[in-house]
Order: structure tokens, then C-alpha cells, then sequence
């Protein structure tokens, strides 16, 4: 790595860097990779990190890691989770080095006797370095997202099934209609009264809203009040349903289950006691339950 | 004063282009004239720092080689203890609780605010030393 | 005779021999010093009362169908933890505490510009604070839609009483504090520095809250429009939030993050500040990449401003690209100060008394904040963690890295300026080491609790949710960090019962209000060193070892003379 120095510093620096200044000409030689200096080393070392979450993702059998996230129900879900991984493996890495440096630092650098250290106070290659290498990274990135924001919030011509939920204080209303809008007559209603701490409602009082499997389904997201927050989260989703704005978006579950839903966005006294539940089923068994609970 | 002024300008430039972008992007109207208000704060300030700058006499603060002398003579008029800003804080105090109390509140608290006008232009007279 | 009435003589009021004693004093006075004095004895009581409530929320929500409170006073707690800390903490610690009593000592300037405007500001933001409280006494109780007060939650009909309106009240009282004291700073900055001192030798603390001023200028009039147009649609019937009469309830958060989002870096550049000055006193070296640094607090206080919709992307009305992009750029200034910070240590001598540790701490804490920060910034990973615990954790990160770890290093930093007493270093380190541990057992748990589904604001959850085990070792995490402060306040005890004098210069530091005594007489200063860099006591101390003369063109010309 080639090093220049201007300005005072020639001096000091000529025993690290190999810098032999005649008058004020400053020569670089490049260090024998043999006689490496030791924060070179630890940043080489530290510059490993990433490869090294890379070869474990390989190594792996090419699953991304979660970090704890959920993988995402939804196609849409799984969009937003493999950005998720991505962003975190370099987020970490690049924490990482910037901790190594930071630790590097204090330990190397604790004071051990009374001499005031060399005074320097800039390296400009050394700073212009560090402002280009995060712009370089913010433009990739903000391509990576730009990409998957928009594969999120597409929307079909012609969904499978449109679903109207309405949020209000203090529960959900599920309403399903034909793909052309023509209601189905299948309500969806929270039964939980809003209730005190100790007095938890069952599952049976939380509304539940069934999908099917492998078909795109829109959301028509409304409020009858307040802000509240349409949040599911194996789907890595969440959306406001706001008085004055309809939110409209689809789901493409592929995994079947039952998962969690809550309100997350607060909205007064029960907020806590907004739940519901979303249950994924196969197209035929959904097709079943439709005319099953048409009432 | 050149730096200031450069500082104020950049943040106007900035905001100047971001509302402009802004709304040709979303054409939404609250963010686009908040971005515009930031462009004009810099400016005002900013534009006349840089007219003032070239017409001033230049600082003893401004200028790289000066010596603490060069600032000798008198720095500002700094009042001393003085009792009506305590007297305009409870003020407007009385007048913000009169949203919730009543109007009755608000007019003790306007008057305390007169009458600390009265009391502040009297002590900047006198040099910032309060005399009855 | 005639009846007249005499005039009452008065005492010739000599300021100097007679001046007002006591409460009178404290009423009066206009000393920057004694202001700034207030300011911070003042927040960090709020800080306090913050402080508890936050150990309230944390039992409660430390295992699942808790009943320790219910869920409307855990509604207010939440709302008046967030209110306190960040309104009447972080900020006024910040500008109306320690930029009051150090900017003026560090321009060289005998007070601040306006004396009596700085006064008021105090009391502004007393009386604001005292009503912020005062909603806890009121009858329906405290402002309970958290700090943020969305409408139409916030409304007449949603949240009625005179809690909120006594928390719109307060806010209008400590934005106009704010303001002033913005003007305040700034004045001071432009106008009163010390001959010699150019802008670009003023140092970085004083920068950062010159920047801040703006910012305050930018961000608090919007606020104060904002709640100004929201009392009146709650009490002068107009429909300006409420959908039914043709409002818009998703303006409010546009003016609201408008200023809020400017407001956070109100609240982190001071405390930048405060690293910035700690870390090169306590390694011998000058600031690493000074003009770098100023560079990149304006471009984070301008990029602050464009950034405000990425926390409203769940609203599905802003267009995303725009705030995210802006969002991550400010990445790229944060990073460029991180590694100035770094760049100061590298090859410094490093000791580690109590500033140095939470300065550490700061860069610490605050590197993992800045990172899931970029997280946020993508609207897709948005989509998946507003509203949870993941947000909660960075913005602690964040917020308290910089608040209460860069503000307790400059707290420590500038005690023995302010009081003219150590702290005790042993009491420091032990008060250190607590609050480290105690953040990261407190917030690492709350990363993976969002990326669960923990949502925020909730009063309980249920057991089948397995939350359980991560919530309560959060909580035992805020019983260290109380434990922490605990620790500090004997600390502050000690150092006032027991006191060991401070010396002019204990840390052999570099600014100029290091060539005062500490504390500094009536007027700051009796004499000014020449002042040819951004650490003119230490070029006077170590003549030998200055950097001067690379700022200056004429002096590097002569260099290349030689």
C-alpha cells in the first residue's frame, strides 16, 4: 500500500514507512510483505472477517444467516429478508473493523510513560480513502434497495383474492372479496372485549385471517380511527392503516402455518390487546373454508 | 466573517436543492416548503454576512496573526444581575397556562410581560445595573 | 402643609460590594456560568425522574402478563420517560448546560452575547418543565400518546384532558428556551471570540453547537407550529389534523419528523463535541482531521434535514428512495468522524481516567447504533422493524451513547472547571464499568426481540410469545444501569462533602478554558494566552510540541523555504 506524506511529519514517519526524505522530497518505497508493521497485520486480519462470513455462508449450504430475523413467509417477506442479510453481514463487518481499530487502539496506545507522542493531526490520502469507500458502499447499497422496495410494494393486475381490513380501537376487521371486487360475505371480526392486565383474552377472541398458499392475495388496508399498524411479523411486514388513506398491497405466502399478528403502531388505552392471528392454507382448503363461513 | 457566511450559504444551497428535487420528485407540498424555509434561513443571515464582510472593518478575531492586544478596549455591554427575565419567564409562563386555565391567566402574564419591558429598556439605560 | 408623597430613597444598587445574596441571587443573575450551572443541575434531575420511570416500564414488562402497573399508567410512563429525556434531559443538558458555561470560556468571550435573553431562556424552560410534570397531578392523568403525540390520537377526542395540553404547553415554553439559546450560542460565536481565534481555530465543541444553534433555528419553529395548529383543533374546533373536515392527519408527522429528526442530532452533535474535546486531551494529540470533522457536522446538520420521512416509510404516502438514499448518506460524515476519532488515539499515549472511559464508551455503543441506524434506512428492513424493540435499541444506542455516555464524559471532563472539585476516579471507573455492561445486557436483548416481533409501546405480552426470557434479562440491565447512576450520584456527594480542589489544567488539555481557573472568576478571564491554533493553552504549555504554523499559508511557505 502506497503511503504519502507531506508536511511536518517526514521525519517520524520515515521509520515506520521506509520514507527516506531528501530535503523536502518525499520518496515512498514499498514495505517487503515479510517485514509487514503490526497494524497492517490487524487490519489485514480484520479485513478477513467478511470473507470469513462469506466462506460460512458457502459452507453453510448457501442459507443465509438471520441473525435472528424471520426467513419471511411471503415471497415478498423472503425479498425483504434477503436484503436483511445481506445489509447485517456488512453491517456487522464493517462494525467489526471499526471496533478492531477501536480496540487496537486503546490497548496498543495506553499510556506507558511521559512522552508526548508525534503530534500529527491529518494524512489526507488516508482521510479522502475513508470518504470514498462509504460512498462506493451507500450507492450499492441504496441499488440493492431500491430493487427490493419495489419488488415489495408491487402489486398484481389481478390478485387471487382481495381482503379489506379495517383497523379500529381496539381489534380488526377482516373482509374478503373476489378478485373483482365483489364481496364474498366473509367477515372476520376481533370478539375480544378490551380488557385489563390480568384478564388475558384466549386466541379465540382474536380475529384470524386466513390466506391461501402459493396465490397472490391484495390487501386493502383502511382505519376507522386512529394510526394503527398492520404488522405480521414471519411476513417481515408492516403497514399503517391511517383515517384518510387507503394502503394497498399483496401477500404471496408459500409456507403454510399459523403465524402472529399485532398492532404496531400505538393507538391509545389497549393497543397491547390488538392482536390477531393469519393462517397460510392450501388453495383447495381455502377455497373449502370460503364457502364455509360465508354467512 | 467569510466563513460564517460560506457555512449559512451551503446549508441555503442545500436545502435549496433539496426542495427543488423533493418536488419534482413527490410533488409533496409540507416537506417542499419546510426544505424551502431551510433554504431562505440560511440565506438571510448568510447573504448578509457576506455583503457585511466585504464592507467591515476587519477583526482582531478574524485575523490569523493577532496578538491578545489587538482586542483591548471594550468587548459588549454584558447586564448584570437583573430580575426581568425571571420576571418575563413566569410571564409567559402564566400566558402558556391560560390555554388550559383561562384568559384571566393570560392577562396577570402579559402585563408582567409590559411592565419587564418597562424594567429591561430602564436598566439597558442605566448600563445593565438595575436602580429603582 | 400639603400632603405629598415622598418618593422612597433606594440604596444606591453597587453591584459589586452589595449585590443581591441568596435566592435573590439565583433569581437574578445573568452569569453564564451560574446559568449554565442551573441548566444542568436542573435537567439532570429530569434525567432522574426519567430514569425511574424507566425502571417501572422495564419490571413491568420484565416477565409476560405482568400487572405491576396498568396499562394506562404504562401509557403514560413510556410517553413521559421519552418526553423527559429528550426534551428536558438530552437537549438542555446539552446547549443550556454545558455549552452555556464552556463556549464562551472556549471563544475567550466574557459572557454570552445576550446575558439576559439567556437568563430567560432558563426560566422558560423551568416553567416548561415543571407543567410537562404537572400532568401527572392532573385528573385524567399525565400526556399518554407518547413523546411523538400522532394525530389523531392526540386529538380532543382521542386523548382529552389537560395532560396533553399542559404537555403542548410545556413544549412551547422549552422551544422558545431553545430557540433563545440557539441565538444565544451562535451570537456568541460570530461576535465575541478572542483576537487570533478564527473560525477555523475555534474548537470543535463550540463548532458542534454553533451547528446545533441552526439546527435548533431550523427544527423548533416547526415543532411549536406544529402543537400550536394542534391545540387549536383540539380546542378551537378546526379540522386541520382530522380527517372528517378536510384535514390531513399524516401532516402532523411531516411537520412533527421535520423537526424531529433534525432534534436527534440536536441532540447527538453536542455530545460529539464532548467526545471530540476528551479524546485528544487524553491522548496527547491534537484532533485528528480538524477541518474534516467541521466538514462533516455540517453535512450531518444538512443531511439531517432531508431525512425526516424515514420514519414514516409504514405510512405507504413518501416517497422512499428519496429518504432512504439521504438517509444513507449521513453515514458517510459519521464514519468520516469515527475515523477522525480513531485517528486521534492512533499513536497517542492514552489514559484512561473517568472522561476517557465513557468517551470509549461512546464510540463503543454508538458505532452499533450508526450501523443498525443503516439498517433502518431501507425501507424493506423498515417495513419488518418499525415499531418493534429493533428501533428501540438503536435509538438507545444512539441516544444514550451520545446523551448519557459523550454527556457524562464531558460531565466528568468539565466538573472540575465547572466546581473547582475532582470526582473521584475510583467512584468514576466503577460508575463506567456498570453502565457499560448494563446498556449491552440491557439493549443487545431488545435487537433480537424486535427481530422476533416485539412490538413497542405494549403494556404485556403473553407467555406463548416467548419474550419472556430476553425481557427480563433486559430488565436486569436497567437495574445495573440505575445501579450506575446510583454510583455517580455518591461520586457527586463525595466530591462535595470531601472535596479535593481542582487545578487550573488537570488534564493538561488544550482549549482555552483550560487557561482559566477552575472555577473562572466573575469576567471568565484575566489574561489570554496568544492564540495561533485550536488548542492555544497547550501551545502555550508545550511550545515545543505545536502544530501551528500548517494552518497558516505563510508559515508552510516558509517551511518549504528552508
Amino acid at each position: 500500500m502506497w503511503i504519502f506524506s507531506i508536511g511536518h511529519d517526514g521525519p517520524a514517519l520515515a521509520n515506520l514507512w521506509a520514507v527516506t526524505p531528501t530535503d523536502h522530497e518525499h520518496v515512498v518505497t514499498r514495505l517487503p510483505r515479510a517485514i509487514l508493521h503490526p497494524r497492517k497485520r490487524i487490519l489485514r486480519r480484520l479485513a478477513g472477517v467478511p470473507v470469513l462470513l462469506l466462506v460460512a455462508i458457502v459452507l453453510g449450504g448457501c442459507r443465509l444467516p438471520t441473525f435472528g430475523a424471520f426467513r419471511g413467509v411471503t415471497k415478498q417477506g423472503q425479498t425483504e429478508f434477503t436484503l436483511w442479510s445481506w445489509l447485517a453481514m456488512l453491517g456487522l463487518a464493517v462494525a467489526v473493523i471499526v471496533w478492531g481499530l477501536i480496540f487496537w487502539s486503546i490497548i496498543r496506545y495506553r499510556r506507558r510513560d511521559d512522552k508526548i507522542p508525534h503530534q500529527f493531526h491529518e494524512n489526507i490520502p488516508i482521510e479522502v480513502i475513508y470518504t470514498v469507500i462509504p460512498i462506493l458502499l451507500v450507492g450499492v447499497i441504496f441499488y440493492a434497495t431500491v430493487i427490493s422496495e419495489n419488488r415489495i410494494d408491487a402489486i398484481k393486475a389481478k390478485p387471487a383474492e382481495i381482503i379489506n381490513v379495517t383497523a379500529y380501537r381496539w381489534g380488526w376487521r377482516f373482509s374478503y372479496e373476489d378478485s373483482s371486487g365483489i364481496s364474498q360475505n366473509v367477515l372476520i371480526q376481533t370478539a375480544a372485549q378490551p380488557k385489563l392486565l390480568a384478564q388475558p383474552a384466549t386466541s379465540s377472541e382474536y380475529p384470524q385471517l386466513v390466506l391461501p398458499d402459493n396465490s397472490t392475495v391484495r390487501i386493502v388496508l383502511q382505519s376507522a380511527d386512529v394510526i394503527h399498524g398492520f404488522y405480521i411479523p414471519a411476513f417481515n411486514f408492516s403497514r399503517y392503516a391511517q383515517p384518510g388513506v387507503t394502503n394497498e398491497f399483496d401477500f404471496t405466502p408459500t409456507i403454510t402455518g399459523v403465524f402472529r399478528g399485532q398492532c404496531a403502531q400505538y393507538c391509545g388505552l389497549y393497543h397491547s390487546e390488538m392482536l390477531f392471528s393469519v393462517r397460510v392454507i392450501s388453495k383447495v382448503d381455502f377455497s373449502n373454508w370460503l364457502s364455509a363461513n360465508r354467512s | 466573517m467569510k466563513v460564517e457566511s460560506y457555512f449559512l450559504l451551503f446549508l441555503s444551497v442545500f436545502g435549496g436543492i433539496c426542495a427543488a428535487l423533493y418536488w419534482f420528485l413527490s410533488k409533496e407540498t409540507s416537506g417542499s416548503i419546510m426544505l424551502l424555509a431551510t433554504c431562505f434561513l440560511g440565506a438571510l443571515p448568510g447573504g448578509y454576512y457576506l455583503w457585511w464582510s466585504r464592507r467591515m472593518t476587519p477583526r482582531a478575531e478574524d485575523d490569523a496573526e493577532a496578538l491578545p492586544s489587538s482586542g483591548a478596549g471594550t468587548v459588549g455591554a454584558f447586564p448584570g444581575s437583573s430580575i426581568w427575565p425571571f420576571v418575563i419567564g413566569m410571564g409567559a409562563l402564566l400566558v402558556g397556562l391560560s390555554l388550559i386555565f383561562g384568559l384571566w391567566s393570560a392577562v396577570v402574564g402579559v402585563s408582567m410581560g409590559v411592565f419587564a419591558v418597562f424594567g429591561v429598556i430602564s436598566e439597558s439605560r442605566h448600563g445593565g445595573i438595575s436602580r429603582h | 402643609m400639603a400632603l405629598t408623597i415622598d418618593r422612597p430613597v433606594q440604596a444606591e444598587h453597587h453591584e459589586e460590594e452589595h449585590g443581591p445574596s441568596g435566592l435573590l441571587k439565583w433569581l437574578t443573575s445573568t452569569d453564564h456560568k451560574v446559568i449554565g450551572k442551573s441548566y444542568l443541575i436542573t435537567s439532570f434531575v429530569f434525567f432522574l425522574m426519567a430514569g425511574v420511570m424507566a425502571m417501572v416500564i422495564r419490571t413491568q414488562l420484565s416477565g409476560p402478563d405482568n400487572t405491576v402497573v396498568s396499562q394506562h399508567v404504562y401509557n403514560e410512563l413510556f410517553t413521559m420517560h421519552g418526553s423527559l429525556m429528550l426534551y428536558l434531559f438530552a437537549g438542555p443538558f446539552a446547549f443550556g448546560g454545558l455549552a452555556n458555561f464552556i463556549v464562551p470560556l472556549q471563544v475567550g468571550a466574557p459572557d454570552m452575547a445576550f446575558p439576559r435573553l439567556n437568563a430567560l431562556s432558563y426560566w422558560l424552560y423551568l416553567s416548561g418543565g415543571i407543567t410537562m410534570i404537572a400532568g401527572f397531578f392532573t385528573v385524567g392523568g399525565a400526556a399518554d400518546f407518547g413523546w411523538v403525540a400522532y394525530a389523531p390520537l392526540s386529538d380532543a377526542v382521542n386523548s382529552p384532558g389537560a395532560g396533553p395540553d399542559m404537555w403542548i404547553v410545556a413544549l412551547a415554553l422549552t422551544g422558545f428556551s431553545a430557540i433563545f439559546t440557539g441565538v444565544n450560542i451562535i451570537t456568541t460565536v460570530f461576535y465575541l471570540r478572542a483576537p487570533g481565534m478564527t473560525m477555523f481555530r475555534v474548537p470543535i465543541f463550540t463548532w458542534n453547537m454553533v451547528v446545533t444553534g441552526i439546527l435548533i433555528l431550523i427544527a423548533f419553529p416547526v415543532l411549536t407550529a406544529a402543537i400550536i395548529m394542534l391545540w387549536a383543533d383540539r380546542h378551537l374546533g378546526t379540522h386541520i389534523y382530522t380527517v372528517s373536515g378536510g384535514g390531513v392527519p399524516v401532516l402532523w408527522q411531516n411537520l412533527f419528523w421535520f423537526f424531529g429528526h433534525p432534534e436527534v442530532y440536536i441532540l447527538a452533535l453536542p455530545y460529539f463535541g464532548c467526545v471530540t474535546e476528551v479524546i485528544p486531551a487524553f491522548s496527547k494529540k491534537p484532533l485528528f482531521g480538524y477541518r474534516g470533522m467541521i466538514f462533516a457536522t455540517i453535512s450531518i446538520a444538512a443531511l439531517s434535514t432531508a431525512v425526516w420521512a424515514h420514519h414514516m416509510f409504514t405510512t405507504g404516502t413518501v416517497l422512499l428512495p428519496f429518504f432512504s438514499l439521504m438517509s444513507y448518506l449521513i453515514a458517510i460524515p459519521t464514519g468520516i468522524k469515527f475515523f477522525n476519532w480513531i485517528g486521534t488515539m492512533w499513536r497517542g499515549s492514552i489514559e484512561f481516567k473517568t472522561p476517557m472511559l465513557f468517551a470509549v464508551g461512546f464510540l463503543v455503543v454508538f458505532l452499533l447504533g450508526g450501523v443498525t441506524g443503516i439498517f433502518l434506512a431501507a425501507p424493506p428492513i423498515d417495513f419488518a422493524t418499525h415499531d418493534t424493540y429493533f428501533v428501540i435499541a438503536h435509538f438507545h444506542e444512539v441516544l444514550f451513547g451520545s446523551a448519557v455516555f459523550g454527556g457524562f464524559a464531558g460531565l466528568y471532563y468539565w466538573y472540575p472547571k465547572i466546581t473547582g472539585r475532582m470526582m473521584r476516579e475510583s467512584l468514576g471507573k466503577a460508575s463506567f464499568w456498570l453502565m457499560f455492561i448494563g446498556f449491552w445486557v440491557t439493549f443487545l436483548p431488545q435487537y433480537l426481540l424486535g427481530l422476533r416481533g416485539m412490538p413497542r409501546r405494549i403494556a404485556e405480552y403473553s407467555a406463548s410469545t416467548g419474550w419472556g426470557g430476553l425481557n427480563r434479562i433486559s430488565t436486569f440491565g436497567a437495574y445495573l444501569l440505575f445501579l450506575s447512576v446510583a454510583v455517580m450520584m455518591i461520586n457527586f456527594y463525595v466530591s462535595w462533602r470531601n472535596p479535593i480542589p481542582a487545578p487550573d489544567n488537570p488534564w493538561d488539555a488544550g482549549t482555552l478554558e483550560w487557561g482559566t481557573t477552575s472555577p473562572p472568576p466573575h469576567h471568565n478571564f484575566n489574561s489570554i494566552p496568544p492564540i495561533r491554533s485550536e488548542r492555544p493553552v497547550w501551545d502555550f504549555n508545550h511550545p515545543e510540541h505545536t502544530t501551528f504554523g500548517l494552518h497558516s499559508r505563510e508559515h508552510a511557505s516558509e517551511e518549504r523555504r528552508d
